[in-house]
């Protein structure tokens, strides 16, 4: 499950979608904590800061992975807490794909920034995402 | 079984104190033993070591002590763990019984207590019947003890008495009654304390050695779980692991290691989560499930209580929304599992009956209890009791417990500053309020919970509150919820697919028409019956049938706009008010009125639409077209009206746009636009718009982009243009303290008679405070104007003006200072118009500003010369000297000198009549006029001194064709001088000219002008151009006031300007008058004409 937000969702898309709106619950909730560690940071710190905020919060079936870009545009991936196969490293790089796309998006000049993302290249990156993931 | 199945026993989730029973204490009839038992119990503070008192009497049956097994070879186990033990040892069986007896040392009849006192102990002893448990003795003494060692009798008797009980001398203990009780008390707690610490090994917890019994525990629970686990036994075990699992984390948060609580509950459910045990009690496990996250949750809790930090995401509201979800499970398998037949009652006889109304060991069946094989033993019975407790389980109020869990877990991310996961949880419980049929506290916690989700923009989480939201006030019949739901599931937010997104506007359609709208989907049919019967209530139910929605907290399907068409109007133009609306519902929708709400109400009137055909069936076809907004187009209303002439000046403002959707004569809801425009989403959607790059479509005629549409919700009303012009005629720049002639020439283009025309003129307020006091204004030009005229003239009247007329009017400006000042003329009038047919009279003024610069006319130069135009430094008592003027001009203009005049002051004469030698000369720019006067000083007192010398008055105008100007006088002062007395006073008389080789007689007189006979030298000092003949050195003496006479015949040699010969005067009495002073009285120098031919007429004439 994939989210980019600027704490509205630009784009957010789930498999399988059933129960869907759990997972924008858990999304939605787990803005607490990005925001909590966002605030934690200093300014003077902020520019340094790791876009890569992490597992986020802890659930019994999921685990929540937070980026968020220096333009405050947040990512959120939701995995199966089962899937074993994704270590950290995974996560990071599947964010660090996200956030090039996403980069590729703004670039559009007929992309306006703040609204839903509806591009297909962006499209494509998360479904091989999440092919290869899940 | 009761609810209270999966709660944790009481006395596993108390802290485990020891338990010592006092006996032989009389609390209800002996004072002293009151005080001592209170001194135990009531004071006991947290410093103390904690156990649980009880007072026994002394004879108190305790449980009975099995024979212990001494191998557990053939022991065949009925179940783990007794569900009475662990009461038993922390109630009923002490593991110390104190005995109290009253006894001094020195009691007379110490032999016979003693042998009562034994015989006590003995009775205690055979209750106990052979418990490990340790028994005291206290003996309560009327008299303070001697210090230990001196009292020799007391020492003898304790031995004495220990040996009859059969104590130990640790055990025996004196406390004398005296006011140190408390003291005693608590170090006689810990001596207790060490008398049963060798007591129960395995107990360690009793003992509040926390480490071993944490091994203990660990060790227990991985013991759990080798036990060979299979259906039957699943529930033991699971229900015992859940209690050492429970008893572990509260160590390990009592040992302050949260994370090694975190650890094992982590472990313990990973290993219990899969063991769900019989399919057909699943329900069963998640209860349990549930329950042990709660257990953890509270635990996590009362370590924070106890000063443990949890961080946001660590805190126990995770568990309790854990624990919670796993109660939802819960409730979801019981209606799968439980859904029985009607027909099928709780089975009889009970299965859950026991003989004793308990279970013996924790987790066991009631039906089968010791029952240790993996099948059961009677398969009858076992479905017999599967089926009770699948009954008994239909009854619990899960709801209740899935929203005290919520409410629970609420309450921690509040505290952990979890805004989003508390907003969730309140809509979770929203829902399971709902789904508990409770409908008025749901709405209330989703309808609180709904404005973050639409501020957030989550529209899939806010269309699905709002459709539990929908359900609710649908079930509850409240009309005014829900047409506000309804609005919004139709917008804009709500994800909602279109065809229920239709169902919902035809409902929202019939509910304003005074109709029972149709059921929700997936409502409890019952509810359903009951809210369509509420809904036809409602039908009959007059009045409340007005409802007012302020859109500004939602985002209803309707958008508006208001705009003013200019951010200003003329009075005389009317005022124009544009109003959009949209729809972004399916169907077309019709409304009966739009009404906008002006701060000045009185033009709300102006700007209303309404149904023409008010009450009547059948609507025009024209209004019916123009009242209803057809889905994704813009509709424009155009409003206008004419502004009140008391307005001008002021700013009218869109306070609201109502908007009425139903009937007046059914029901009807109006939507407000506060300010005219904006939803809750709204502004965002301004925010892109405005930054979209996106190709504007163009839109057919009399279509909008919505887009596009800008905001204009006040408008300034200005007054209306003037048509009359305002002209200026002068010369710049003014001359300072002049009359500047300012002529205004008032044009009227007006077609009416402008009347009362009021000229405001003079200095423009607002700027430098000095200008306020140099500046004077007067209509009369023939006077100068002094201080009491004002800076600015208000309304002078002009009176009424003709079409194409003109009015001049000259005015006169007085500026004291120089520099720029800005002048205003102001003129106003009122003229009457028709604006869409109405008469106003309306007030005009136009302004014209002038900057003004001020400029010096002339400067005066001024000084004092000596009758050789030598310049003087000082002047000398009865010598004649000059007083020079030169006037300057420095103005642009010429200016003409009308007279001029000196007013010496008394310090100085004129030596002829002075009369003005520059009267009546023009100066052009730049130009020079100087006169001068001859003067001399009477005498002074004390040889010097300085003196004024008086005024200089110069009396000019501005030589000007453009207006008649008055003649002005300025003053100006003359500068001081210095007057000194002269002790001897020379003067030379000689002719005016000299001819070569003629004599030149030449006449020096000396004066002296002292009191005093004055020694005075003279020498003449021979010059190359003259001969002379006289007296070359001499030496006399001049007599006070007298005066001597020299003569000197010179002989001019040479032609021209020649020096003549210098006279060298020392005056002998007064050193300091030096020769050259005295010289500068005599002329130095003289023309000598050439000798002339035949006549000197024509030479003499040159």
């Amino acid at each position: 499950e994939v989210l980019c937000c600027a704490n509205y969702p630009l784009y957010i898309r789930s498999v399988p979608t059933q129960g869907e709106l759990k997972f924008h619950y858990t999304v939605h909730t787990s803005l607490d904590v990005v925001e909590e560690k966002i605030s934690g940071v200093g300014k003077a710190l902020a520019d340094q800061r790791e876009l890569y905020l992490g597992l986020l919060y802890p659930t019994e079936d999921y685990k929540v992975y937070g980026y968020m870009t220096n333009s405050k545009v947040k990512f959120v991936i939701v995995v199966d807490s089962s899937n074993t196969s994704l270590r950290d490293n995974e996560i990071r790089s599947m964010f660090r794909k996200l956030h090039n796309s996403f980069t590729d998006v703004m670039c559009n000049p007929f992309y306006n920034p703040g609204d839903p993302i509806q591009s297909k290249a962006f499209d494509s990156i998360v479904s091989t995402m999440m092919v290869q993931a899940f | 079984m009761s609810p209270a199945q999966w709660d944790l026993p009481p006395e596993l989730c108390c802290r485990p104190v020891a338990f010592v029973a006092l006996t032989g204490l009389d609390v209800v009839y002996n004072a002293i033993h009151r005080a001592i038992w209170d001194a135990f119990c009531a004071n006991r503070r947290a410093d103390r070591v904690p156990i649980s008192f009880k007072v026994l009497p002394g004879d108190n049956e305790y449980p009975k002590c099995r024979t212990k097994r001494t191998s557990y070879e053939w022991y065949i186990p009925k179940g783990i763990l007794k569900t009475g033990w662990m009461n038993k040892h922390l109630n009923l069986v002490p593991a110390l019984v104190v005995l109290f007896y009253e006894l001094d040392w020195d009691d007379p009849q110490w032999k016979e207590k003693q042998s009562e006192c034994a015989t006590k102990v003995e009775i205690v002893r055979t209750s106990l019947q052979g418990r490990n448990t340790k028994v005291a003795v206290v003996l309560i003494q009327k008299k303070t003890p001697l210090p230990p060692g001196e009292d020799l009798v007391a020492s003898e008797r304790a031995s004495a008495l220990c040996g009859a009980c059969d104590l130990s001398g640790k055990s025996l203990f004196v406390l004398p009654h005296t006011d140190h009780l408390v003291g005693y008390i608590i170090r006689s707690d810990f001596l207790f304390l060490n008398k049963h610490q060798f007591k129960m090994g395995f107990f360690s917890e009793l003992k509040q050695d926390t480490q071993n019994a944490l091994k203990y525990y660990r060790t227990a629970y991985s013991l759990v779980h080798e036990l060979r686990a299979h259906e039957t036994n699943m529930l033991e075990i699971k229900t015992m692991a859940g209690f050492i699992n429970y008893k572990i984390c509260r160590l390990c948060f009592q040992h302050n290691t949260p994370l090694d609580a975190i650890a094992q509950f982590r472990k313990h459910i990973d290993l219990c989560k899969k063991k769900i045990g019989s399919a057909e009690l699943a329900f069963e496990h998640t209860a349990w499930m549930s329950k042990q996250f709660q257990s953890f949750g509270d635990l996590f809790d009362e370590a924070i209580k106890l000063g443990l930090t949890a961080i946001q995401t660590q805190n126990p509201g995770f568990y309790y929304q854990q624990a919670a979800y796993y109660a939802q499970e819960r409730k979801q398998q019981v209606g799968q599992l439980c859904s029985h037949e009607p027909g099928v009652g709780y089975p009889a006889p009970d299965p859950l009956e026991t003989t004793s109304g308990a279970l013996d060991f924790y987790g066991q069946r009631p039906w089968r209890q010791g029952h240790q094989s993996i099948d059961p033993p009677d398969s009858e019975k076992e479905k017999q009791g599967i089926l009770a407790l699948q009954v008994k389980e239909r009854d619990i109020p899960h709801s209740e417990l899935i929203i005290a869990l919520l409410s629970n877990a609420v309450a921690q991310f509040k505290k952990y500053k979890c805004p989003r996961m508390k907003s969730h949880l309140m809509v979770q419980m929203g829902e399971e309020y709902y789904h508990a049929k409770d409908y008025t506290k749901a709405l209330k916690l989703l309808d609180y919970v709904m404005c973050d989700y639409r501020t957030e923009r989550w529209w899939s989480l806010l269309t699905s509150i709002l459709c539990t939201a929908l359900k609710c006030s649908y079930l509850m019949g409240q009309v005014k919820d829900y047409i506000t739901y309804s609005m919004e599931l139709v917008g804009r937010a709500s994800i909602l697919p279109e065809e229920q997104k239709s169902r919902i506007e035809k409902n929202l359609i019939k509910v304003l028409m005074n109709e029972v709208p149709e059921p929700e989907p997936d409502c409890d049919p019952l509810s359903v019956k009951t809210a369509q019967s509420l809904w036809s209530d409602r039908i009959s139910l007059a009045g409340s049938n007005e409802f007012t929605i302020e859109v500004q907290d939602y985002v209803p399907f309707v958008q508006c706009k208001a705009k003013f068409l200019s951010p200003s109007f003329h009075i005389d133009e009317p005022v124009q008010l544009h109003v959009y609306v949209r729809a972004d519902c399916p169907h077309p929708v019709r409304f009966s009125k739009l009404c906008v709400s002006l701060s000045n109400q009185e033009y709300n009137q102006y700007c209303l639409l309404e149904d023409a055909s008010k009450g009547k069936d059948i609507l025009e076809p024209s209004t019916q077209e123009n009242m209803c907004l057809v889905p994704g187009k813009t509709r424009k209303y155009c409003f206008k009206f004419v502004a009140k002439t008391e307005d001008v000046g002021k700013k009218i403002e869109i306070t609201s746009v109502g908007l009425m959707l139903g009937r007046e004569t059914a029901r009807y809801v109006y939507l407000n636009w506060r300010g005219g425009w904006g939803d809750a989403a709204s502004s965002h959607e301004t925010l892109q718009a405005c930054r979209s790059f996106k190709k504007r479509t163009r839109f057919p005629e009399q279509q909008v982009d919505w887009d596009t549409v800008t905001i204009q919700s006040s408008t300034m009303i200005i007054s209306r243009v003037p048509k009359i012009s305002v002209q200026l005629t002068h010369e710049p720049p003014a001359l300072t303290n002049e009359m500047y002639c300012m002529i205004v020439t008032i044009q009227s283009g007006e077609d009416t008679v402008a009347k009362d025309i009021k000229l405001t003129a003079g200095l423009k307020p607002g700027q430098d405070a000095n200008l306020t006091q140099s500046t004077q204004i007067t209509l009369n030009g023939t006077e100068v104007c002094d201080d009491s005229h004002p800076a600015l003239l208000p309304d002078i009247p002009l009176g009424d003006l003709h079409p194409g007329q003109k009015i001049v009017k000259p005015l006169y400006i007085h500026c004291v200072s120089t520099g720029s000042r800005i002048l205003l003329f102001h003129v106003a009038y009122s003229v009457s118009a028709t604006v869409e047919g109405k008469d106003i009279t309306c007030k005009c003024h136009k302004d014209e500003t002038v900057t003004l610069e001020t400029v010096v006319p002339y400067e005066v130069a001024m000084k004092f010369v000596s009758s050789k135009f030598e310049h003087l430094e000082r002047v000398y008592v009865d010598i004649p000297f000059l007083l020079m003027m030169d006037i300057l001009s420095a103005s642009p203009w010429p200016i003409e000198l009308v007279n001029s005049e000196v007013q010496l002051a008394s310090s100085m004469n004129a030596i002829d009549q002075p009369q003005s030698q520059v009267e009546g000369v023009t100066l052009q720019t730049s130009e020079c006029a100087s006169e001068c006067f001859l003067l001399k000083c009477p005498p002074v007192q004390n040889g010097t001194s300085t003196v004024a010398s008086g005024h200089y008055i110069i009396s000019w105008k501005r030589k000007s064709t453009f207006a008649e100007t008055s003649v002005v006088r300025t003053i100006v002062t003359l500068p001081h001088v210095m007057v000194e007395n002269i002790p001897l006073y020379v003067h030379a008389e000689l002719p005016s000219f000299g001819r070569v080789r003629e004599s030149l007689p030449v006449r020096y007189h000396l004066e002296n002008r002292t009191g005093l006979v004055q020694d005075v030298e003279i020498t003449v000092e021979p010059s190359d151009a003259f001969m002379f003949s006289g007296l070359k050195q001499v030496r006399m003496r001049i007599l006070p006031g007298a005066e001597q006479e020299m003569l000197y015949n010179f002989y001019p040699l040479m032609a021209g300007y020649q020096v003549l010969p210098q006279l060298n005067i020392n005056l002998l009495r007064f050193p300091n008058i030096s020769n050259q002073l005295l010289r500068r009285f005599l002329p130095s120098r003289i023309f000598v004409k050439p000798q002339g031919r035949n006549g000197d007429t024509s030479i003499e004439a040159a």
